[in-house]
């Protein structure tokens, strides 16, 4: 299955799908130390995104968020790359800064955790298998 | 988006790194909402300041954006994350001072105003009507667009200091006057009086319309420490960014909604209970947003001759500034001499308090929010007379 976006931010990694249907705010919702959700009640809490392909509907929450992205990409505890419906600014800086590739306008629903999956953010595209 | 020439260039690195990444920025936030352009703006507020949000990765993010970033326009800065001159007074460690002193001298280093503080408005960046700025700190960008009527999206640290040191920012939101319409009508059929009290009117609305554009009636009067309080408010719980208040706000409204909601004693009482926790007072918190020079006039005549409960801690967060005319007047005797402390370049809502305390009082709504979600304080939402009582209180 190939799916076509719209690229955030450059870069073209594979990996694992991790994917949540309810939006994620980094600052508060994650812990960075471990890359691990923390919000209490997310569909994802206690879940590791280390390394995987974090699949979600869109970003909330205080915009210091980007640099908890930026700072789990600098220590290897963050996503290899991101895939939402609809990217907003705390996400969007969170990848340029970070050098996290990242396409949205996907639909995400034709995902599931565990998926292989090939983003492209280049050309805006994402392979699954 | 459309980009002039020397924006092209701007974004291929010919002026350097700095501004190549913050190009960067402004043109993905630009293509995501859909900007044509970019258009000048004249004044920037950096926030994400404490070290203790930053952490050693967004540090080593602004030395490098420092190597050869420098801001176009007048830039200032939110507070950090301690008193810069004199953090021992609050128990910061040796460790953390040290760490936030280096982010405050590479935003320096970039040409940034380090004036750490909330209230730019009342420090020497005060935009005028209708003017283009890109703010970050939600209660200044709520302040700047109701109250001022200036034009700024909701920005993050990095996006705001990428639009500082391009001097420009993406023409889309706040800026274009068809997205700052009201959405619905609000009457406050209930006297609003103090700043705990505009604080839980900010709650109120938040919790009840979020962030939708409100037009709102029936408030005759407000100070500029009722605004502030008010703004913080209204941000922190609905996430908005701009409102229209009547004989307030100088923007004209095109055109008025046909929704109208009334907001009445018990909202107002709902929300007030709301930040009532049952618990012992140990840390009192005023000056969120920072203190103006009148509140810390009123709060030195209230505490002069007094002496704080020893087993309580009092700090009042103000700009440097104003704590430097307040020496002058002899307020600032006044409050420490009662064993409260004003604690300047910081605030309570990114210093480093975690564990600290237990039981918080302040009459900031905005204040009782952080305190009891990110400090995990139980909370009281307090006149500031009531506040200073409880301080005096044995």
């Amino acid at each position: 299955m190939k799916l076509t976006g719209r690229k955030i931010y450059k870069g073209k990694v594979e990996g694992e799908a991790i994917v949540t249907s309810s939006s994620i705010s980094f600052y508060g919702g994650v812990d960075p130390e471990t890359g691990t959700v923390v919000e209490k009640g997310h569909e994802l809490e206690g879940k590791s995104i280390v390394g995987k392909i974090l699949v979600f509907p869109t970003g909330k929450g205080s915009t210091v968020g980007s640099y908890v992205l930026y700072q789990m990409a600098m220590t290897g505890k963050g996503p290899k790359g991101l895939i939402l419906n609809d990217c907003e600014a705390i996400v969007a800086v969170g990848c340029i800064i970070g050098d996290i590739p990242c396409v949205d306008q996907i639909d995400t629903s034709k995902i599931t955790t565990g998926m292989k999956l090939i983003l492209d953010a280049d050309n805006a595209t994402v392979e699954a298998f | 988006m459309e980009l002039t020439p020397e924006e092209q260039e701007m974004v291929t690195g010919k002026f350097g790194k700095a501004t190549q990444k913050a190009m960067e920025i402004l043109v993905t936030l630009g293509e995501i909402y859909g900007a044509k352009r970019l258009i000048n703006i004249t004044s920037v507020q950096v926030a994400g300041v404490s070290y203790a949000n930053l952490n050693e990765p967004g540090l080593k993010w602004l030395d490098e954006m420092a190597k050869d970033g420098k801001v176009k326009i007048l830039t200032t800065l939110n507070p950090s994350g301690m008193d810069l001159e004199d953090w021992r007074k609050l128990a910061i460690s040796e460790d953390f001072a040290k760490n936030q002193l280096r982010v405050v001298d590479a935003f320096g280093k970039m040409g940034i105003i380090t004036t750490c503080s909330c209230t730019p408005y009342l420090y020497g960046n005060l935009p005028h009507f209708g003017e283009h700025i890109a703010w970050s700190e939600s209660s200044a960008v709520c302040y700047a667009n109701s109250v001022i009527g200036a034009r700024t999206n909701r920005e993050g640290g990095p996006s705001a200091l990428a639009a500082a040191l391009v001097g420009k920012t993406p023409e889309y939101g706040f800026h274009l006057e068809e997205n700052r319409q009201p959405e619905v009508r609000v009457n406050i059929k209930a006297v609003v009086k103090g700043t705990y009290q505009f604080g839980a009117l900010g709650k109120a609305l938040g919790d009840k319309l979020g962030s939708k554009i409100t037009y709102i009636t029936g408030i005759p009067k407000a100070s500029v420490e009722e605004l502030k309080s008010f703004c913080a408010s209204y941000a922190t719980y609905g996430g908005v960014a701009l409102f229209h208040m009547e004989g307030i706000t100088p923007e004209k409204v095109q055109k008025m909604p046909d929704e109208t909601v009334e907001i009445i004693k018990e909202d107002l009482n709902k929300a007030l209970s709301e930040l009532d926790e049952d618990t012992e007072i140990d840390f009192i918190s005023l000056g969120c947003p920072h203190a103006s020079l009148a509140e810390l006039e009123y709060i030195a005549k209230k505490l002069e001759g007094k002496k704080v409960n020893s087993k309580k801690e009092v700090w009042i967060t103000t700009a440097r500034p104003t704590k430097q005319i307040a020496d002058r007047m002899g307020f600032t005797k006044m409050i420490e001499d009662s064993g409260a402390k004003i604690a300047a370049d910081t605030c309570c809502v990114v210093a480093p308090i975690k564990g600290r305390f237990h039981g918080l009082a302040s009459d900031s709504a905005k204040m009782c929010y952080y305190g009891s979600g990110r400090n995990k304080f139980s909370v009281k939402l307090m006149s500031m007379d009531e506040c200073l009582e409880e301080a005096l209180k044995l």
